[in-house]
């Protein structure tokens, strides 16, 4: 909107004085954001850039504040990790490329879909936490275990997925599918062979973003018995712990000491987070085409 | 429409033979559209079938106008009054956080900010919309807390006012997002329209951009209410575990939500009254929300469909 002319601006000083005034309100609202982000950042390090060692990554859970770690809580965040990708990846795909490329959207069953997934996106993440108490822990008899944590939180973050996916697939221009109909392709090849690959930025970025969100998440895993004190590594059919519910039970210790083992964890946590958070954005620059 | 104009013209063109692989493939993918579905089902059945057992035992009545909630003790109480009113009062504080200068936010990224200082500060946004709930609370503990006694305010350990300043600022990307979306679906000429009869970009923001934008505005602070109710480990952490009927926000409070985290965690024996009480109050926490999501999900629709 810089396309006004100098000479044009208004002159009135009452005007300019306003415009200026709301300008300085408008930076101190993206300020206030950015402020406290980095005051959390100092907050953070100050605290706890001394715990972060090799007691803190390599050693179980301690009521002793001086040897207390957290490599049970990492390994299981790791394993999460994993099981969520492998998880939350093919469905989320699958779901947005029906959505995209298959459905028929008149049909009042797709639509009804279509809000389905919007409000699951909004459903807050301690439902999805009873919800896995209900049938995976208790119905099915799973347990408080970590694939039941992965499960939930594959649910929990495949809307956000699906949302993603389908955004990168509609970007890819309908001449490139015309045009490899017109070779003779079948629908499933020119998805398969086309579409997917042009979308695969898209879908990497949208699946990296959900996966740190993923691992973010404490409250549903207090709830599928993601157990506060394990000094044992996780399987994926026994009891587990993860980094951030490792991270709530050090805050909620009376002493001050976990204060700081808390922040050396969260500093790896963080740590975790924002390396996946920043791929993805380097994927979303570096690989972002406008066709 | 190159299509059907194709088929006008040559019927024949149709696929020779029927290609099994084609649908089962289709059916593969329906199966995974059907995992959301699934998962609503889910929900509705894993919050409501407990809750009808407990409203079997705890009058409706009693439940939603009792003003004393004490679910785990001898003699228990459930009235949910005071969780209500505990989330109520986090929600209106955060909002008036989140509102105005997620708002504000959106209008300086969308109507003065040159590309590349965008290309800067909305990654930061982004990186505080990921930053844990969990690392939240022990900032609102361990910093905004005290921050909050230096200034003289009279709070304990816990109180909403810390919880809800510090959902705030972390619901600004949410609220600024959105807000902004719809602020880029406003047609340029509008804009072109308003400068053409001398108004400053004060006024193109505030009496163009802003009514214009109006629905994807209101949908992006309903979508920070509903994120506000059912946000769980900042009030865990930092609004304190004590139900009390009460808006000041100088005062600790306990959430819906942080009750279902509080009583998760304890083990509490199945079956039993209080363990049905995890379900009731999820059952109320979803209604809530789901009124207010579906309520965005509309608001952005319509924003879409004006001028996209």
């Amino acid at each position: 909107m810089s396309a006004v002319p100098g000479a044009l601006r208004g002159s009135r000083p009452r005007g300019r004085v306003r415009g200026l005034l709301f300008q300085a309100f408008l930076l101190f609202s993206l300020g206030i954001g950015i402020a406290t982000l980095g005051a959390l950042l100092v907050q953070v390090v100050v605290k706890g850039w001394r715990d972060v060692d090799a007691v803190l990554l390599f050693e179980p859970p301690s009521a002793d504040p001086a040897i207390a770690g957290a490599e049970p809580a990492i390994i299981a965040t790791i394993y999460l990790g994993l099981l969520l990708i492998a998880l939350t990846v093919p469905i989320g795909v699958g779901t947005a490329i029906y959505l995209e490329e298959y459905a028929n959207r008149d049909r009042w069953y797709n639509r009804l879909l279509e809000v389905n997934i919007q409000n699951l996106a909004a459903v807050p993440s301690i439902v999805y936490g009873i919800l896995g108490l209900a049938f995976l822990v208790r119905g099915l008899g799973l347990g408080r275990v970590l694939l039941a944590g992965a499960m939930i939180l594959t649910l929990l973050v495949l809307p956000t997925v699906i949302i993603a996916a389908r955004e990168a697939i509609r970007a890819v221009p309908g001449s490139i599918r015309d045009g490899a109909y017109a070779l003779g392709a079948t629908k499933w090849q020119v998805v398969w062979r086309q579409v997917l690959p042009a979308a695969t930025p898209g879908i990497a970025t949208g699946s990296i973003l959900a996966l740190s969100r993923g691992l973010g998440e404490t409250a549903p895993l207090l709830l599928v018995g993601a157990l506060t004190y394990v000094s044992f590594n996780p399987t994926l059919l026994g009891d587990f712990t993860a980094l951030p519910v490792q991270i709530y039970q050090y805050i909620a210790r009376p002493q001050d000491e976990f204060r700081v083992v808390a922040a050396a964890a969260i500093i790896v946590l963080l740590a975790i987070i924002l390396t996946l958070n920043s791929v993805a954005i380097w994927l979303r620059n570096r690989y972002q085409r406008k066709w | 429409m190159a299509t059907r104009e194709l088929s006008v013209g040559a019927p024949r063109l149709r696929a020779a033979r029927r290609r099994w692989g084609e649908d089962v493939i289709k059916g593969v993918l329906a199966l995974c559209a059907l995992v959301s579905v699934a998962t609503t089902v889910g929900i509705v059945v894993a919050l409501f079938l407990p809750a009808i057992e407990f409203f079997r035992e705890v009058s409706l009545r009693d439940y939603l106008t009792g003003t004393q909630w004490a679910a785990l003790f001898d003699p228990p109480s459930f009235g949910v009054l005071p969780l209500v009113v505990g989330t109520l009062s986090v929600t209106f504080w955060a909002c008036v956080v989140c509102a105005p200068f997620g708002l504000g936010a959106a209008i300086y990224l969308s109507e003065y900010a040159h590309d590349r200082a965008r290309s800067i500060l909305k990654p930061a946004l982004e990186v505080l919309a990921g930053i844990p709930t969990v690392v939240y609370g022990y900032f609102a503990l361990t910093f905004v807390t005290p921050r909050l006694q230096e200034l003289g305010l009279p709070v304990g350990p816990f109180s909403a006012l810390s919880a809800a300043l510090v959902m705030g600022v972390m619901l600004i990307p949410t609220v600024a997002s959105i807000s902004e979306d719809a602020m880029s679906a406003v047609p340029r000429d509008l804009r072109a329209g308003a400068y053409a009869l001398g108004s400053t970009r004060l006024q193109v923001a505030t009496r163009i951009v802003v009514p214009a934008a109006i629905s994807g505005i209101v949908a992006s602070f309903v979508l920070a209410i509903s994120r506000a109710i059912g946000e769980t480990m900042i009030v865990l952490i930092a609004a304190g575990g004590q139900p009390s009927l009460t808006f000041n926000p100088l005062q600790a409070v306990q959430t819906m939500t942080a009750f279902i985290a509080a009583t998760a965690q304890g083990d509490v024996a199945t079956g039993t009254t209080a363990y049905k009480t995890i379900f009731a109050v999820g059952a109320t926490l979803f209604v809530m929300t789901l009124v207010m999501n579906l309520v965005s999900i509309r608001l952005v629709r319509r924003f879409r469909e004006v001028y996209e």
